[in-house]
């Protein structure tokens, strides 16, 4: 039996804090042959990446390897020299990291950035390997290379950064492709372009890839191989189809229950407790609408029409989804309802008032100003870092209620809190010393505690653990029934929208491309458009994820999708 | 012990540098505060028959030409020296705050004036910017206050203005807006204290900085004038005096000059970490 490329064997790597040594992961072992896929899956906190930059050995300076062996072509690499190490890096490993922007020199022309890669471990001439750069961007299916080589990465759009990524680690056909979250932060019809590109230039070329994400539909899709990490340990491992079928670790199992799949409902993802059934409550017929939007537009400086006649509406109680990628004006639309930026054209009318005729700079003023709240997209960037959670969440009841230091303050805090499932001892936390999950339910406390009538969701998952995306949306589901509070859902996401959504609206640049009961548009789809959506998003599919089915239900990606 | 005094104290543990200029800081305040109870003598009175006596027992720093004694003037010329510099320091950082964060919050036509305007005051050769103010102003303590100010007004307004605009788009700044603040607080309220911990160790270092412009300024002439005791000028009074040996009467009030602008620099990266509420874990 030929040993296999990389064998990871009772990997421990210990980081030094100001606490004291912490153990980020206590004996990992796995290996993977040549020419194979292997994905890690966990959630965040569980080592993944802390795995995969021991392999490389790029862990920081506080990070140590404490005990285990990495096996690359039999040899030790946590034994070798820096000299050596140099000469594996990217020629016989390589690396994708996670924010494609960040990893690529701003100041450089892509080709050059390539060429010093190839010139970094061959010995060619600066001529040789420009045209060698060029062959590898077509490879990557960069439409006009000729051109795009003198491009700054700032040029280009992010799912284009990740190509060139792409190139310049597969420019020394290494033998093994080490991708970090590739897609995260890209469109879900960008990563579906993306990952095709990934699996099949890696397949094409016999080079073994480690794919790591949070996605288990991503990795059931690509990979043959699946680890399941959590803190710092490989629970569970095995090949993808025999692992989802017949999951044993609870972990892997929970995981899974939490991965939304194309029939699962809201209460299929997560068993918390059991939900009370509230019948909504009844309103006498001829009831206004809560929110009306009247053909809004907004241009933006340059002449940019970033939202372009736009119109919908939602009932009192109700729940919208309004769906589309980057810069498809979703965000823009959602300032523009929260009345944090002024519309240029068209009304927007809530509880049968104009709100868009107050501007948004006086709009603080407006008693309509507690009634419309919004939970903001990255959990780590709404919180302001000098306030404690019990100051963000008393924030809009001081101001917008005129509630002073006491009892009613704090009765109020408290109920906010425990509504959005925040456990009373983390009020004196600051910010930072939250996770991302717990920082999300501050975001939602905040946003409930001066009990709107409608909130404004901008992504609230989109940087979460699934399982903790599970939780947010069942509370959320929650919060609507019991408390009344209508829902302006705002994802890329077709699937989530589907499960907590009556109706969904699909953006494209700014324009209205589909409109419905959102199981209409979710099996349905009349545009084109939202067809392309619904087909990227990696469903989480366990016993699609034979070969042959996987081939069957998704053929060789389609060249038209590039741009 | 409150968590802020914890951190504190953690901060200072771990960084014996800090708490060396911390301690070295805290002296000299108290100096300036106690200094007309701490001098052994009155720090005006001349008595010529004891003109220019080397440090010894009854004059520990020594004498200068009018038989006064050196270490009386430097303790008190320690709190004028201090108050200009915190007073100058204090003015510059408000104003400039204020302005640069309103600019990097605004952006657009204001932004691009005020920046024209703090480019065309950094042209100029600050130190004699700051004479050329002292001497049409006229030569008042309250007038080296205001020039020292002037002269640091930019590397506020530019540090706010660039701190403010790259956080006004960050989530918790429209989350503020959405709780129902107005633009106006949401500046003074939230963006200017989040940009307060990195602005911190510009105040210290500047602190340093207006003490030496302020000696500077009284070492040419412009600013405080004898007899009133002020490091600046006893240094230029004492340089006559050095050629013949007599380096009491510079040296001195140039060690004490030098040590607490050291103490200011010193103390800037601490007084970033004990401000950051991040950096509390």
């Amino acid at each position: 039996m030929t040993p296999p490329l990389l064998d990871v064997d009772d990997l421990k790597v210990s980081f030094s804090t100001r606490n004291g040594t912490v153990d980020a992961l206590h004996g990992v072992s796995f290996s993977i042959g040549a020419g194979e896929t292997l994905g890690i899956v966990g959630e965040s906190g569980s080592g993944k990446s802390v795995t995969s930059l021991a392999i490389m050995r790029l862990l920081d300076r506080a990070g140590r390897i404490a005990s285990g062996r990495v096996t690359f072509r039999g040899r030790d690499i946590t034994r070798i020299g820096a000299g050596e190490l140099r000469g594996l890096r990217g020629a016989a490993m390589s690396m994708i990291f996670q924010n494609p922007r960040a990893a690529l020199n701003p100041i450089r022309t892509v080709e050059d950035q390539i060429a010093d890669v190839l010139r970094a471990h061959r010995k060619i001439g600066m001529a040789e390997a420009k045209a060698q750069g060029l062959e590898l961007l077509r490879a990557v299916r960069i439409r006009d290379a000729e051109r795009r080589r003198y491009a700054y990465p700032g040029e280009l759009s992010g799912g284009m950064c990740q190509r060139v990524m792409i190139a310049m680690a597969i420019a020394c056909e290494p033998a093994l492709l080490i991708a970090d979250e590739p897609t995260t932060g890209l469109d879900v019809t960008t990563q579906k372009i993306v990952m095709d590109l990934l699996s099949g230039i890696t397949a094409e070329r016999d080079m073994a890839m480690i794919l790591i994400t949070h996605d288990l539909g991503l990795a059931a899709r690509y990979c043959g191989q699946i680890a399941v990490m959590e803190r710092g340990l490989v629970v569970e491992r095995g090949a993808t189809e025999a692992l989802f079928q017949s999951a044993r670790h609870p972990y892997t199992r929970r995981l899974i229950a939490a991965s939304p799949t194309r029939h699962s409902r809201l209460e299929d993802l997560a068993d918390g407790a059991p939900r009370p059934v509230v019948a909504a409550p009844q309103r006498p017929a001829g009831t206004g609408l809560l929110l009306d939007l009247r053909n809004v537009v907004k241009t933006f400086a340059g002449g940019v029409k970033a939202v372009d006649d736009v119109s919908f509406s939602i009932a009192p109680g109700g729940a919208l989804g309004l769906v589309g990628e980057s810069g498809s004006g979703k965000t823009t639309l959602s300032r523009m309802i929260c009345r944090l930026i002024d519309i240029d054209a068209g009304d927007i009318i809530f509880l049968g008032e104009s709100i868009s005729r107050v501007p948004a700079r006086e709009f603080h003023q407006s008693p309509l100003r507690r009634d419309i709240q919004i939970v903001f997209q990255d959990p780590n960037d709404s919180l302001n870092p000098r306030f404690t959670t019990f100051d963000s969440i008393a924030h809009p009841l001081r101001r917008l209620e005129g509630l002073r230091n006491g009892g009613i303050l704090d009765s109020r805090v408290n109920e906010a809190a425990s509504r959005a499932g925040l456990p009373a001892d983390l009020l004196e936390r600051f910010p930072h010393q939250l996770s991302g999950g717990q920082k999300a339910r501050v975001g939602i406390a905040r946003a409930i505690a001066p009990r709107p009538k409608l909130l404004v969701l901008d992504e609230p998952t989109a940087a979460l653990d699934v399982s903790i995306q599970a939780v947010i949306l069942q509370l959320l589901d929650r919060l609507r029934r019991e408390d009344d509070i209508a829902l302006l859902f705002v994802s890329h996401d077709l699937n989530v929208v589907r499960m907590l959504c009556d109706d969904i609206v699909v953006l494209r640049q700014g324009r209205v491309v589909e409109a419905g009961p959102a199981r209409a548009v979710f099996e349905h789809p009349r545009d084109d458009y939202t067809r392309a959506l619904l087909d990227a998003i990696p469903h989480f599919e366990p016993r699609a994820a034979t070969p042959e089915l996987r081939a069957a239900a998704f053929p060789a990606y389609d060249v038209q999708g590039f741009k | 012990m409150s968590a802020t005094t914890r951190h504190a104290v953690f901060v200072l543990r771990g960084n014996p540098v800090t708490a060396l200029a911390a301690t070295g800081m805290t002296l000299v305040v108290l100096v300036a505060v106690l200094s007309p109870w701490l001098a052994p003598y009155n720090p005006i009175t001349s008595d010529v028959s004891h003109a220019l006596q080397p440090p010894s027992a009854e004059h520990w720093a020594g004498t200068d030409q009018l038989g006064r004694d050196i270490l009386s003037r430097i303790l008190v010329a320690t709190r004028l020296d201090l108050s200009i510099a915190v007073s100058a320091v204090g003015l510059s950082f408000v104003t400039g705050a204020v302005v640069g964060g309103f600019c990097g919050y605004r952006g657009g036509r204001l932004d691009r004036w005020v920046g024209r305007i703090v480019d065309v005051l950094m042209a100029f050769p600050l130190f004699v910017l700051a004479m050329a103010l002292v001497a049409a102003m006229g030569n008042r303590v309250e007038n080296i206050v205001i020039a020292t100010a002037i002269i640091n007004l930019p590397f506020y307004t530019r540090f706010a203005r660039a701190e403010v605009n790259v956080r006004r788009d960050a989530g918790w700044v429209e989350a503020a807006r959405a709780c129902g603040e107005g633009h106006l607080s949401v500046v003074l309220r939230f963006l200017l204290p989040n940009v307060l911990p990195a602005m911190a160790v510009q105040i210290s270092l500047n602190l340093g900085w207006a003490i030496l412009n302020a000696a500077g300024l009284s070492f040419i002439g412009l600013g405080v004038q004898a007899p009133t005791p002020e490091w600046g000028i006893m240094v230029a009074e004492g340089a006559r005096f050095i050629t013949t040996g007599k380096w009491w009467l510079v040296g001195f009030p140039g060690l004490a000059l030098m040590l607490t602008v050291l103490c200011f620099n010193l103390l800037g990266d601490g007084l970033r970490d004990i401000l950051d509420p991040r950096m509390r874990t």
